[in-house]
């Protein structure tokens, strides 16, 4: 356990450094999570005068939750990247002959994947208040609405990693990013599910991003709607990608 | 014996713009992946915020029946977007491969090179200008201005996405590197949803939104296309559409051939 633990945190460690110091890999991951919220809080804040658009808070809030749970997947998303430029740099096939629990690699850059979120998260977060998000929910509530974001954060970072491990190249990129970003967007993101209608309304009710993106707006608005679901959708979602993030990474090995 | 000298005249512009051009537009034929991705892309979007705005149609005075058909103008710009990007990619791989430096020691003209360049980017826009149409027109939006607004859209489409290849074309010749090109386009992402992409001008309540979008050039390319698929003819939008385009075309044409001349001096 204690070898799991040295390569996680020098992998995470690495991965933390590299995005900070590196305003090329910092940026991208800031600046997309703020335009959305820009571009959709502020544009698009005539919406919520459509009849039976009923959320407490108003438009600032109710498209913070979506781009704070955004920001998180992309955490997740941006550290696949990075683990796809280490195998086309030839670091990650020096890392693996070096760690002496290769399972840690995986918990590192997930590691470094939450690292990467707090920072976007903050700024986020920071950037909606400054914008006029009204909160209504407790403490605990929002502590909900963080946790929600950690488990979106993890699924998403085994996803990227694991995918990046199978191809083990940068142009991965796109397919690391593209089920990610289409499985956002078939949530509610615009508008309540109840004012969906046509295909996308039968798609979201099914999408797990749906229960999540519903429980953190309703913890943000103080009145908790399935909360305990959205988290068990998100821990089964953790549960499968673990497994296929464990394939990527035997995947890698047997490739050398 | 008497000496024979043989002279050759170098070819002309137009034959030096359509050599570099074939290439170009062959180089981007043979990489489907950079076609069908830009072209996909915009295409999820449309099909997702198509049906996830919808309810935006009860907000009153929506200019259209579905915010399908109001939408449509979105891809043709988006894909404008992107193919500023791979027309400044392809080129900054050809500074980063030295294949640019070999070409300065041809008599090529600096700006066949640069027109000849954006071949590529040129078939690129036809293509998916016509795919958008298409697939607009299947899933039933109607084009009010009719078969020849739908023309007329084609050309302005063609026009938008050429000038901002331009813009790409700009991007790689002063920067020299794929990566910082692509570093870039986050920030021709943001011009687009500053815009009336989502929402007519009058319509968005935040008044600093409304302003930006108010002096975006982008918004006025949108509206422009957007006015032949749910308006009909609107001579104003098509006016400030084709005339913004021809100019941000032209500035940044006369701004990349300044930087080629540059680059060319260097090397």
């Amino acid at each position: 356990m204690r070898r799991f633990w040295s390569v996680t945190r020098a992998v995470a460690w690495r991965s933390v450094h590299n995005t900070l110091v590196s305003p090329a890999i910092l940026l991208p991951s800031l600046i997309f999570p703020l335009f959305f919220l820009v571009a959709f809080a502020g544009g698009l804040s005539r919406i919520s005068d459509v009849p039976n658009f009923d959320y407490g808070p108003g438009y600032t809030s109710f498209q913070f939750v979506f781009v704070f749970l955004q920001s998180a997947a992309f955490g997740g998303v941006f550290t696949g990247f990075a683990v796809a430029r280490d195998f086309d740099s030839g670091f990650a096939r020096r890392l693996m002959l070096s760690a002496p629990r290769r399972s840690g690699i995986i918990a590192g850059y997930a590691l470094g994947a939450l690292g990467r979120w707090v920072v976007t998260g903050t700024v986020v977060t920071i950037a909606a208040v400054i914008a006029g998000m009204n909160v209504d929910g407790n403490g605990v509530q929002l502590v909900g609405l963080v946790g929600l974001g950690l488990m979106m954060n993890f699924a998403a970072a085994l996803w990227a990693c694991g995918l990046a491990m199978f191809l083990r190249t940068e142009q991965a990129g796109a397919l690391i990013q593209m089920p990610v970003f289409v499985a956002m967007f078939l949530a509610p993101v615009y508008v309540p599910l109840p004012l969906l209608t046509g295909w996308i309304h039968d798609v979201a009710r099914y999408n797990p991003v749906t229960k999540a993106l519903e429980a953190g707006r309703g913890l943000l608005a103080g009145s908790p709607v399935e909360v305990g679901v959205a988290f068990l959708a998100l821990a089964v979602a953790a549960s499968v990608l673990t497994v296929f993030a464990r394939g990527g990474l035997r995947s890698a090995e047997r490739a050398g | 014996m008497s000496a024979v000298a043989i002279t050759v005249s170098p070819p002309g512009l137009l034959e030096q713009v359509a050599a570099v051009a074939r290439r170009s537009a062959t180089r981007t034929l043979r990489q489907r992946a950079l076609l069908i991705f830009p072209m996909l892309f915009p295409l999820i979007l449309f099909a997702i915020n198509g049906s996830a705005l919808n309810a935006a149609t009860k907000i009153p005075g929506f200019p259209a029946p579905t915010y399908r058909d109001f939408l449509l103008a979105f891809p043709f710009m988006q894909g404008a977007l992107f193919i500023a990007v791979t027309a400044g990619v392809d080129i900054a791989r050809d500074i980063e491969s030295g294949y640019f430096n070999r070409l300065a020691l041809t008599p090529l003209r600096g700006e066949a090179m640069l027109i000849g360049q954006l071949g590529g980017a040129f078939v690129t826009a036809i293509s998916q200008s016509i795919v958008y149409l298409l697939v607009g027109i299947a899933t039933g939006v109607p084009i009010k201005s009719g078969v020849p607004g739908a023309f007329v859209l084609l050309i302005l489409a063609t026009l938008i996405a050429f000038a901002f290849a331009n813009i790409g074309a700009l991007l790689a010749l002063r920067t020299g590197t794929g990566e910082a090109v692509q570093a870039l386009f986050p920030l021709l992402f943001v011009t687009l949803f500053l815009s009336s992409s989502s929402l007519p001008r009058n319509l968005i309540k935040a008044t600093w939104f409304r302003d930006i979008a108010t002096y975006n050039p982008v918004s006025y390319l949108v509206e422009g296309m957007r006015s032949l698929i749910i308006k009909g003819w609107d001579g104003q939008a098509l006016y400030l559409g084709f005339g913004f385009a021809i100019v941000i075309g032209a500035i940044a044409l006369t701004l990349a051939s300044r930087a080629m001349r540059t680059r060319l001096v260097r090397t």
